[in-house]
């Protein structure tokens, strides 16, 4: 019934419908429909999953990195990321209840808190995305896209590119546009050329293939060194890293979804740094102190929330699941 | 929420003092959440892979609802959705709902259905 009540006057205007004032409705339909939009990329990547279940990368395999660490740790550095972005949810709210009671000291120092997050959250995210696009062990390409990775025999570990190469003379040149053909461009080349990869391959009996293919344990298959040997005859090129066309860490679907999705929240944490930022000279220049109520805060608030709230589920739907 | 805050959360169970308090309870628990998570990630017990409710592993509708719970405290507490006006909240809220079941009931069936396509027909992908 409560929001059915009109307050007196109903058409000279200064009604609040559901209670919400003007800003503050309008905020939550921005998020509202941004959180469609999220769902909709969301939606897309559970699809395309569903659709390679069987040959999907495992998220604990390709997240393994920590900034000046070296070694092997699964999920640290996002777990690490998500703390940081709570944290950060934690100051803003903490803002906006200093807001309430009108202590304008303590919000500029909440904001600043709450940017500051933000600011290391987005400069994980950039790591995150250079580690990836760099990548670590290497790969071989097959002719239907398919990825071949490679693991030591003995210990069962991955092996890198660099392991087991043989140097070959007689490189090709790479081809630029000033002595090629100028309408054709070409990427960097990688730093083996797939004749040194499976001369390598051959001399080394330590080294088998991995294909994409998950097991029943849930683990990528493991072929035999003759299944290997006979896998190698498909590759087509080596492949180091990521970007939106080739991905050494699987199927290029996942980099195109991870560049994707973490890419549009990295944008959102951007903006609402620059929003914060805003709100946050605002504060300073004491606007809300003569303005009488400190709305705008909470407005902000909302959004940076709403960052966070997103992230917890990328979080769930691109590292966990 | 510009009168007053509700200091209650799990149903009444926990009642805080302020809503400083409460900001910081909330936190706790949500951090609590996300080191179950991370510990499940990482370990990934055995019986809840192997086991499987609507075709997907049981560890993953864990995360899932973990999800969830995550998503209401920090959409009831940290947004004020506790605290505004029961109609707002129940179409911020429901719309959404409604519109991810069915989006995500249609992409997903649609996405076995092509699983099922390439796997059983007669052409090989992995050439």
């Amino acid at each position: 019934m409560d929001s059915t009540v009109t307050q007196g006057k109903v058409w000279e205007g200064g009604n609040k419908p559901l209670d919400a004032s003007y800003g503050k409705m309008m905020m939550w339909f921005f998020i509202v429909s941004d959180a469609l939009t999220f769902s909709g990329f969301l939606a897309a990547y559970g699809f395309s999953r569903f659709k390679f279940i069987e040959t999907w990368p495992i998220a604990d395999e390709v997240f393994t990195h920590v900034p000046f660490f070296h070694g092997n740790f699964p999920m640290a550095y996002v777990a690490f990321m998500t703390f940081i972005l709570i944290m950060s949810s934690v100051t803003m709210v903490l803002a906006v209840d200093a807001g309430h009671k009108m202590q304008k000291n303590k919000v500029i120092w909440y904001m600043f808190f709450t940017i500051i997050g933000g600011i290391i959250f987005v400069g994980s995210q950039a790591w995150e995305w250079g580690t990836f696009i760099k990548g670590d062990f290497g790969a071989l390409e097959t002719k239907s896209g398919k990825i071949l990775q490679f693991v030591k025999a003995d210990s069962g570990e991955r092996a890198a590119l660099r392991d087991f190469a043989k140097p070959l003379h007689g490189e090709r040149v790479q081809h630029e546009r000033k002595n090629g053909m100028w309408f054709v461009g070409e990427g960097s080349l990688p730093s083996y050329s797939l004749n040194e990869v499976v001369e390598g391959f051959k001399a080394n009996p330590n080294i088998l293939i991995r294909t994409e293919q998950i097991n029943e344990e849930g683990h990528k298959t493991l072929l035999n060194r003759q299944e290997s040997l006979a896998k190698i005859k498909r590759a087509t090129q080596v492949v180091e890293g990521a970007n939106l066309v080739h991905n050494e860490y699987g199927h290029r679907l996942f980099a195109d979804f991870f560049f994707f999705i973490t890419g549009f929240h990295g944008f959102h944490v951007f903006s609402g740094i620059l929003i914060n930022l805003i709100i946050f000279f605002n504060v300073i220049l004491g606007t809300y102190e003569r303005r009488g109520h400190y709305e705008m805060v909470e407005k902000v608030g909302l959004y940076w929330h709403f960052v966070d709230l997103v992230w917890v589920f990328v979080f769930t739907f691109f590292y966990l699941v | 929420m510009a009168h007053e805050h509700k200091l209650e959360i799990f149903r009444g169970l926990v009642k805080f003092k302020s809503n400083i308090q409460k900001i910081w309870g909330v936190l706790a628990f949500l951090c609590f959440i996300t080191i179950i998570e991370v510990v499940l990630g990482i370990y990934k017990p055995e019986g809840l892979i192997k086991t499987s409710f609507l075709g997907m592993k049981l560890l993953n509708w864990i995360f899932i609802i973990l999800t969830l719970v995550k998503a209401y405290y920090i959409a009831w507490d940290f947004m004020h959705l506790r605290d505004e006006n029961k109609s707002l909240r129940r179409a911020i809220v429901w719309t959404p709902i409604f519109l991810v079941l069915y989006l995500t009931f249609i992409t997903l069936v649609e996405a076995d259905y092509i699983y099922n396509v390439f796997k059983e027909g007669f052409v090989t992908w992995d050439f």
